[in-house]
């Protein structure tokens, strides 16, 4: 241990003129996503996201309908387990800063809480796309097995509305999942609330048929399930928008406003 | 420089910090000396910007936390050296600090050496560190973007005595550099050493100011002789009131000619005395804490 390389002479510095300029968004953005995965938990989700997502892929592409292994329904197979662990991802990178107490440093560094949460925000639509990107390479893998395994009529046929959508779906997850850990601050509240709670409404809306219309519009499984296989048509838009309206855009709002305002202790 | 302006805090009935003032000039290190639950670490949070103030402002370097542009390249902040991601591994927590800062991994790796965590003690999470190793790595973390000033609470919580020992070496060569240090803590034998100033607090209100030598003069003298009676005696017969301490000297309030003239007068022998110093500080610091200020309220949870 040494002080010789501590301090630079502080004296001679102009104290009326600040140092450093603000981090750029991007640069928050990176600091988030790099967050999100230098823990051993981080990493490990990750892994196995992809490996579920290539795993599920590849099954589709061996055993699928000879119909149905197409390099299109490939990728949008992986939609129910990217859709499901990704979310996660984003409730612990919003989470984390209180269970961890991390919000201590990341707030003394960044004041202007705002800034972090758009990088949150920027760094799960990355974790989205990226996501997305896993689908494809899995897809393709699927595609060739599948084809080296059975005859196949054109299943590198690609349907860019299709792959469109399920970018939007996995889009709209992510943030989903950050909102609810925004709202929510506690990670296992966050997490439960991610899950049980949409599926109240499946459950109620299968029970009680009377509401069975009325809650297609706000039971957000009903609602962005279209967009998983691409059968969306022209009713269901406006259900993704309600329920993305319900479910994400409202408990981001309220997450961000709770955030900004929380005392850090 | 820092200043705290008329800060107070309430949580519902509760005053944590009230109307609380003082600065903190370039190249001093100020101690800002407290019990438990005194208000430090929520004066502390508002000077950062982490807990809203009720009213009342702070600024760093002329201006209020928030607007510093970068403010990790002029203020080192170590508020509680546990609120780091168990998971991630030293090295890590200051890198992804120093992409905030704009500042080199060589910055990360110079300062995982200055505090003695560098090799495999930096490659480990830092949920297996000791606390001690916390206070290391929060204490490279402060000084990661080269501030100008340090705000470090409790920093010497979980130190061993050589950690003390260095820490204290850090923060006078840093102040002696032109940089200006606001230091906690509830011990006042961990400020003394190093502050040149001390802010005392009790009970949410700021209780004693000033220089640690004015501080010090001011806890007058410590007095001694085998004929301890007769002591008591002359010093009350010259108007000098006396407590007896705990070893059985004599403190006065007063200065050490009068005590000195006295025994003379009254043909006492004395064996030692000497301005109290330290003893007399920790009187006076149990004094000004715990009278009528601190009916010291519950712990605010750092």
């Amino acid at each position: 241990m040494s002080t010789a390389t501590l301090t630079p002479d502080t004296s001679v510095r102009d104290a009326a003129s600040p140092r450093g300029s603000a981090p750029s968004t991007w640069t928050l953005i990176a600091v988030e996503l790099r967050k999100m995965t230098d823990t051993r938990a981080g990493r490990w989700l990750l892994l196995a996201t992809g490996l579920v997502a290539a795993a599920a892929a590849v099954a589709q592409g061996l055993t699928g309908d000879v119909a149905n292994r197409t390099f299109v329904d490939a990728v949008q197979i992986t939609m129910l387990p990217l859709g499901v662990l990704l979310p996660i991802i984003g409730i612990l990178a919003a989470t984390g800063e209180w269970s961890q107490r991390t919000a201590v440093t990341t707030f003394a560094l960044v004041p202007r809480r705002g800034r972090v949460l758009a990088g949150k925000v920027g760094a799960v639509l990355v974790l989205g796309a990226g996501g997305f990107v896993v689908a494809l390479l899995a897809a393709a893998v699927a595609t060739v097995v599948g084809s080296a395994a059975a005859e196949l009529t054109d299943p590198w046929r690609i349907d860019g509305g299709a792959l469109a959508q399920a970018l939007l779906f996995l889009g709209l997850s992510v943030v989903w999942g950050l909102a609810f850990g925004l709202l929510l601050v506690q990670p296992g509240l966050a997490i439960v609330g991610f899950f049980v709670l949409p599926t109240i409404f499946t459950v109620v809306g299968q029970l009680a048929s009377g509401l069975k219309d009325a809650l297609e519009w706000i039971d957000p499984n009903v609602a962005l399930a279209p967009l998983s296989d691409a059968t969306t048509s022209g009713a269901d838009w406006g259900r993704i928008a309600t329920a993305s309206i319900l479910w994400i855009a409202v408990p981001l709002a309220l997450g961000i406003r709770r955030n900004l305002r929380r005392e850090v202790k | 420089m820092i200043e705290i302006d008329d800060l107070t805090r309430r949580y519902g009935a509760h005053t944590a910090v009230d109307h609380v003032s003082f600065r903190c000039e370039p190249g001093t290190v100020t101690g800002f000396l407290g019990p438990n639950g005194a208000g430090k670490s929520t004066t502390m949070r508002m000077l950062c910007g982490l807990t809203p103030p009720t009213s009342g402002r702070a600024t760093v370097l002329g201006r209020p936390f928030r607007d510093l542009p970068n403010p990790g390249r002029e203020v080192g902040v170590l508020l509680d050296a546990s609120a780091q991601h168990a998971g991630r591994t030293g090295r890590e927590i200051l890198t992804v600090s120093a992409r905030v800062l704009g500042v080199g991994d060589d910055r990360v790796e110079e300062l995982l050496e200055t505090v003695g965590l560098s090799g495999d003690r930096a490659a480990r999470r830092a949920g297996d560190y000791s606390l001690g190793m916390r206070q290391r790595l929060g204490i490279a973390h402060a000084l990661l973007g080269d501030p100008r000033v340090l705000v470090l609470d409790e920093p010497a919580n979980g130190l061993d005595p050589e950690g003390i020992h260095w820490m204290r070496g850090l923060l006078r060569d840093f102040a002696d550099r032109g940089g200006t240090v606001l230091l906690s803590s509830h011990l006042l034998h961990e400020v003394e050493a190093v502050a040149d100033r001390l802010v005392v607090i009790a009970g949410g209100r700021i209780v004693a100011d000033d220089d640690l030598g004015s501080l010090l003069s001011g806890a007058g003298v410590l007095v001694r002789s085998p004929e301890s009676t007769a002591l008591r005696r002359a010093l009350a017969a010259e108007g000098l009131p006396s407590t007896t301490t705990a070893d059985g000297a004599q403190r006065v309030e007063a200065d050490p000619y009068a005590v000195g003239r006295a025994a003379l007068e009254h043909g006492v022998v004395l064996t030692e005395l000497r301005p109290a110093d330290s003893a007399g500080l920790e009187d006076l610091f149990l004094t000004l804490t715990t009278t009528d200020a601190a009916a010291p309220a519950e712990e605010i949870p750092a």
